[in-house]
């Protein structure tokens, strides 16, 4: 029974939803709950069975890298927080260090950690709320509370940092712009001494849950010819027999300096992926133990520099604009005109906690950017959904949307 | 006279750059630099003309001719082990030479390499799609066609992806306006009432927070709110704006001390 166009809708959704041939068209979205944002999905259903799916996405498109073209550098970074606002402190940070390459500025040591607890802080925060919705999701209602409980507790010592929960903007191009409060590390440890137990109560309502293992067993196998083909990263990747991960194969600020492993699994199932966020989860917390003894040792050092010294680029410290005429100059050309980076183009990619996060900025000389190209993973992990649902049937949609942990600030950017 | 403002780049301009300005450069090394970098080169060239090649922040970019590219991405991916297409994208040269430049940015894992691979095509130049090499470049052709107009050719199902089916124009050209223009404050009056509606029903209204004293089907009035659907009436009552203090807003001409309090704990 086709449709019949009118003036009101004049050639909406040329759909057939009942068909002759015993194939019913549903459509997915884009409010279902577990669509964790505005993510359509047109399913093609024999009985239960899904034989061909089709992402719908673009409901949250912002133009963000229009938005780009028509910023100065500074002025963007806090439209990177809307991205994958769950995490949005490694938005800035992709952005700043991208930034940070084409001028080819070193940052100081202790902006350096500052930055590298944030970015676990956040890394923990998305997988906190990963592990709450997908629960949710496949019904697991005490899972939500206990992990939201944990992630409150993170997103409060990110308040006292930047003063914001979600859309933190903590990342500065050339370091960061505060030292954290005096409270920050203590109650990091708090936090961190508390998290194995809770990770353990976790998996203790999960890992033998006979529910749990049914919904996420052999379920979304992606094998490792399909993730790399379809450009997979992060956990997705890693629970496809590929030990990659970019804070270990392609350092960044002082990931070479710390002692973590990779988890990986080659089941390339939902659980081999809920298993790598728990451990993901065990590894961020050794990172952080790491990178308070190195802030602490930084203290002693006395190195208490937190932005890099760059006139050209960067502002001078605050005592300085405030007390001596050239800063100042500096300062308002660089607030009112923007930094203008070096000709040239670069391409940076960061391990975000979703997967490969990138920045490509093609610069002219010009106070804004000529084109900037946001590599976001989520982007390709809503696409592997075409060739990934076939096959399976209408509960398993829920749980593969879970574990691709997609955002849709960060697909439709 | 007017000024006259070229239509072929609209984006935002510096309103003051210095007259010596120079732009400094990025500095590019070259591929001889890093073994590995110099090793698929050298593969590449003698397969593929290079029309150039050289390593910018540790990335070596390749020019080639766009009619090689599916072979090029082939020789990549099954020769040289680069495994994964990370991004595809153009960039917009029509103001400059009338060309569009496409990038193709892969990976390889077992190298630890980047290489970003560039080619410059017409404006209605088609480009062939590298879907079957890296499916992944599905979703990144569909993007590049909705934001540029880039043709790709042998793609499975070319139609725009993040801009609604039926929109026209390439949003990240130059040329794409950064507002709508008097032509969409009408867009959807003229494409579900028709043209001859415009004068009924009025152009679109874009100020999301106005409140219309004749609309009875709101609760919002001026400073007071009313049931949904209550009828206007003339003696609707008049909400002067208060401030919270008596007398003007509430300012601290001398600071005693012995008046104030401090406040220890923040979170009290």
């Amino acid at each position: 029974m086709a449709q019949q166009p009118n003036r009101l809708r004049p050639f909406f959704e040329n759909i057939t939803y009942d068909r002759d041939d015993n194939e019913l068209v549903l459509n997915f979205g884009p409010q279902h709950p577990s669509a964790h944002g505005q993510l359509r999905l047109m399913l093609h259903l024999q009985q239960e069975q899904i034989v061909k799916a089709h992402p719908d996405i673009g409901y949250l498109h912002r133009g963000m890298e229009k938005m780009a073209e028509n910023m100065i550098y500074n002025e963007f970074m806090p439209t990177t927080d809307r991205m994958d606002y769950i995490a949005s402190s490694s938005n800035n940070y992709g952005f700043a260090l991208a930034v940070e390459k084409l001028i080819g500025l070193e940052v100081p040591r202790r902006a350096k950690v500052i930055r590298m607890m944030l970015l676990e802080i956040n890394r923990l925060m998305s997988h906190l709320f990963w592990l709450a919705t997908t629960a949710l999701d496949i019904g697991a209602m005490t899972v939500f509370l206990y992990a939201f409980r944990e992630r409150e507790y993170l997103m409060d010592i990110m308040e006292g940092y930047c003063g914001a929960r979600l859309t933190h903007a903590a990342i500065r191009i050339g370091g960061v712009p505060l030292d954290i409060q005096p409270e920050f590390l203590d109650q990091l440890k708090t936090f961190l001494d508390k998290l194995p137990k809770n990770i353990k109560d976790y998996e203790d309502l999960l890992d033998e849950n006979r529910i749990w293992r049914m919904r996420m067993e052999g379920v979304g196998i992606i094998p490792k010819e399909m993730a790399l083909s379809w450009g997979c990263t992060g956990p997705m990747l890693r629970a496809s027999g590929v030990a990659w991960d970019i804070r270990k194969e392609e350092p960044y600020e002082l990931y070479d300096e710390v002692e973590f492993n990779v988890p990986w699994s080659d089941k390339c199932d939902n659980f081999a992926r809920y298993r790598i966020y728990m451990e993901e989860m065990r590894e961020s917390a050794k990172i952080l133990y790491q990178c308070i003894d190195m802030y602490e040792k930084c203290e002693r050092d006395g190195q208490t520099e937190l932005m890099a010294h760059a006139p050209k680029y960067i502002s001078a410290p605050k005592l300085d604009i405030m007390t001596q005429n050239y800063s100042l100059m500096q300062h308002f050309v660089l607030v009112t005109q923007g930094m203008r980076p070096p000709v040239g183009e670069v391409y940076v990619a960061t391990e975000s906690p979703k997967g490969e996060l990138g920045y490509y900025i093609n610069s002219q000389g010009g106070p804004y950017p000529y084109r900037l190209k946001l590599r976001a993973p989520s982007f390709w992990h809503t696409g592997i959904l075409t060739d990934l649902l076939p096959g399976h049937y209408i509960p398993d949609v829920v749980s593969i949307i879970g574990t691709t942990n997609i955002v849709f600030g960060e697909v439709d950017r | 006279m007017r000024a006259y403002k070229p239509k072929d780049d609209v984006q935002k301009k510096p309103y003051y750059t210095d007259r010596f300005w120079v732009a400094p450069q990025v500095p590019k090394q070259p591929v001889e630099s890093d073994e590995i970098f110099a090793a698929d080169l050298a593969a590449l060239q003698e397969k593929f003309e290079v029309l150039d090649a050289y390593i910018q922040v540790e990335q070596m970019v390749v020019y080639i001719n766009p009619e090689d590219n599916f072979e090029v991405l082939k020789f990549f991916k099954e020769e040289l082990t680069y495994d994964q297409l990370s991004e595809l994208s153009a960039i917009d040269w029509l103001a400059q030479k009338g060309e569009f430049e496409i990038f193709y940015q892969m990976l390889s894992m077992n190298k630890r390499k980047r290489v970003r691979i560039k080619m410059f095509i017409k404006e209605d130049q088609a480009i062939e799609s590298v879907e079957k090499l890296f499916r992944s470049a599905d979703w990144s052709e569909r993007e590049m066609y909705d934001m540029f107009g880039v043709k790709v050719n042998n793609h499975p199902f070319m139609k725009r992806i993040l801009m609604p089916y039926d929109w026209q124009g390439f949003p990240l050209r130059k040329t794409y306006p950064l507002q709508g223009d008097e032509f969409a404050q009408w867009y959807e009056v003229d494409k579900i009432y028709g043209k001859e509606a415009r004068d009924i029903i009025g152009p679109e209204l874009r100020d999301t927070a106005r409140i219309d004293r004749y609309d009875s089907e709101r609760f919002a009035r001026l400073g007071h709110e009313v049931p949904k659907g209550a009828p206007v009436t003339d003696d609707d009552p008049i909400n002067p704006q208060e401030y919270q203090e008596d007398e003007g807003v509430f300012m601290i001409k001398k600071l005693k001390k012995e008046s104030s309090v401090i406040v220890d704990d923040p979170q009290r």
